[in-house]
């Protein structure tokens, strides 16, 4: 990816992401995702309906990379099912682990296809999807 | 000072490292001494009669004196050698409190108490019922008034950093140790972030406890200090068992236990770490703690000055007295800051500095801090002023 176009898309996701700010509504399950930095901390919403995944929203403090992937995840899942998630929870942490991995299902998400070169990054990038690991049998 | 001692600090790619409240460099000095002892005579402490054997004794022990010459104590047998500043709370706390507290009984810390100095305490309470209780800060910092006005008649203990990772306030130690004195406190002091940088003086300042690591003042990591006022230390029970520490035992299960300071110390200790120490010592008296002190002063007026001068920089410490700086840019996240930094090889440590239920008090959760030592420099200081005054391209960096 043209690196220019990469840093515009995190910016831009990290600037104004997708899915901000906690609902006061019926029918979330929030997790609290705190990677081993111990610094980045994010409340993370879901909302499952029939099967579906139907909303998300998130609130907290992080890092750039940690807040535009909870954005661009956000943005992936919200009307996915179970297997559809899955699905994207596993490509992405293969492209995360320089294994082969389907690039077109992956959409946006493709931004992070060079993180595994900063070791320490690689964590943030990971924290959102963390959290739907920890949801995605409720599904 | 000193830079041509720090290996580290003369490669061809230039390090600023501004995280020594996290770990310090090593000085030629102290890691000869470390590599003597694995190159020239290594042996096991306590144990031969051969020549290697007995030399290892005499330098191992000789570490002793000198921790006692830093430290101000009456007996070298109130010096106990352990892995770092978290065994030795934790062996002040399960090994003595322990056995001393009951249910109902108070201590004091504060909020912006390293993890280390909060999670025993709160594990003890949970097993035998002490009341943990935090002294209010103000304006993060501790005063006397306020340890003043939380002493009950339960009150069994304060322990509290003399200088906390945060924010380096330095804690009005003697003050507050003569209240414990007077009130039949124990007082427990972590160190970790003061022996390094000053002079402490346990007699004057009347410290029952004091913990602190070898790896934040020039030694090696996996070696620390357990200072211990001698009718103490004798009531502590051993929280480890093993060879080097009994006198004898039988299949009775009768055990005798050695006297102080082996009594504290089983298993074969961390002899190079040990003898590390020493060399650490040695070196940090040779430049003497007031110089040391003087020119971190120096520097942080001197960082400061020029911060204050950069519109997007917050500054949260700047009026304490002490060498160290914790800053945001305004709008950009610790983590990102630092990743910054570190493009320009400047090394600094962003987060909540393991003192995690402080944010409750400070309104800010991560900050990014600057913690200088002997070998920094202005010129260094130059190089992040220029880096933080270009950092509109900080996304540019780090994305
Ligand atoms: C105030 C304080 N206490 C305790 C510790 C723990 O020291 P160590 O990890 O060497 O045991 C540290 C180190 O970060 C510290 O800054």
């Amino acid at each position: 990816m043209d690196p220019n176009l990469r840093r515009e898309i995190l910016l831009d996701h990290y600037q104004h992401p997708v899915g901000h700010g906690l609902k006061d509504e019926k029918g979330y399950i929030k997790i609290n995702t705190n990677n081993e930095s111990c610094i980045d901390n994010l409340d993370i919403m879901y909302k499952i309906k029939d099967g579906i995944i139907e909303d998300i929203c998130f609130d907290g403090e992080a890092c750039a990379i940690s807040t535009s992937a909870t954005s661009i995840m956000i943005q992936s899942l919200i009307g996915k099912n179970k297997e559809e998630a899955k699905k994207i929870l596993d490509n992405y942490e293969a492209m995360l682990d320089e294994r082969p991995f389907d690039q077109e299902l992956l959409g946006e998400l493709n931004v992070y296809d060079e993180i595994y070169k900063q070791p320490n990054r690689k964590k943030c990038a990971l924290l959102p999807f963390e959290s739907l690991r920890k949801i995605i049998d409720q599904l | 000072m000193n830079r041509e001692d720090f290996e580290i600090l003369n490669q061809e790619e230039k390090l600023i490292y501004f995280d020594n409240s996290a770990t310090t460099l090593k000085p030629k000095q102290v890691v000869d001494s470390v590599v003597d002892y694995y190159t020239k005579y290594t042996a096991n402490a306590h144990r031969g009669d051969y020549d290697n054997s007995l030399k290892v004794d005499m330098e191992y022990e000789g570490v002793r004196d000198k921790v006692q010459k830093l430290l101000h104590n009456r007996s070298r047998k109130e010096i106990v050698f352990t892995s770092g500043a978290t065994a030795s709370l934790n062996m002040i706390v399960f090994g003595f409190m322990k056995y001393q507290l009951k249910e109902g009984d108070e201590v004091l810390l504060t909020k912006a108490e390293h993890a280390s100095n909060i999670l025993p305490w709160v594990t003890l309470a949970k097993e035998i019922g002490i009341i943990i209780r935090y002294i209010p800060l103000e304006n993060h910092l501790v005063t006397v008034e306020n340890v003043e006005k939380m002493i009950t008649p339960n009150t069994k203990v304060i322990s509290i950093a003399h200088v906390t990772n945060v924010l380096g306030d330095e804690r009005p130690i003697t003050e507050i140790g003569e209240l414990c004195s007077k009130n039949e406190i124990y007082f427990v002091v972590d160190g970790s972030q003061s022996v390094p940088h000053m002079t402490v003086d346990v007699e004057k300042q009347n410290i029952d406890f004091l913990a602190f690591s070898a790896h934040k003042m020039l030694g090696p990591t996996g070696v620390g200090v357990l200072y211990g006022k001698e009718e103490l230390l004798e009531r502590l029970e051993p929280t480890s068992l093993g060879g080097g520490m009994n006198a004898s035992f039988d299949s009775e299960g009768e055990i005798e236990y050695k006297a102080l300071p082996s009594r504290l110390e089983a298993g074969t200790p961390n002899i190079a770490g040990v003898i590390g120490l020493g060399s650490a010592i040695d070196y940090l008296l040779s430049i003497g703690f007031d110089r040391i002190h003087d020119h971190e002063l120096e520097l942080k007026k001197y960082a400061v000055e020029a911060l204050e001068k950069i519109p997007n920089i917050i500054l949260y410490n700047k009026e304490l007295e002490n060498g160290m700086i914790a800053f945001n840019i305004d709008g950009v996240f610790s983590q990102d800051t630092a990743v910054y930094l570190n493009h320009y090889h400047i090394c600094v440590r962003a987060g909540n500095h393991c003192a995690k239920i402080l944010k409750e008090d400070l309104q800010v959760k991560n900050t990014c801090r600057i913690s200088f030592y002997l070998y920094n420099t202005k010129e260094e200081i130059d190089e992040l002023i220029r880096v933080l005054k270009n950092s509109e391209d900080i996304f540019k960096v780090v994305l």
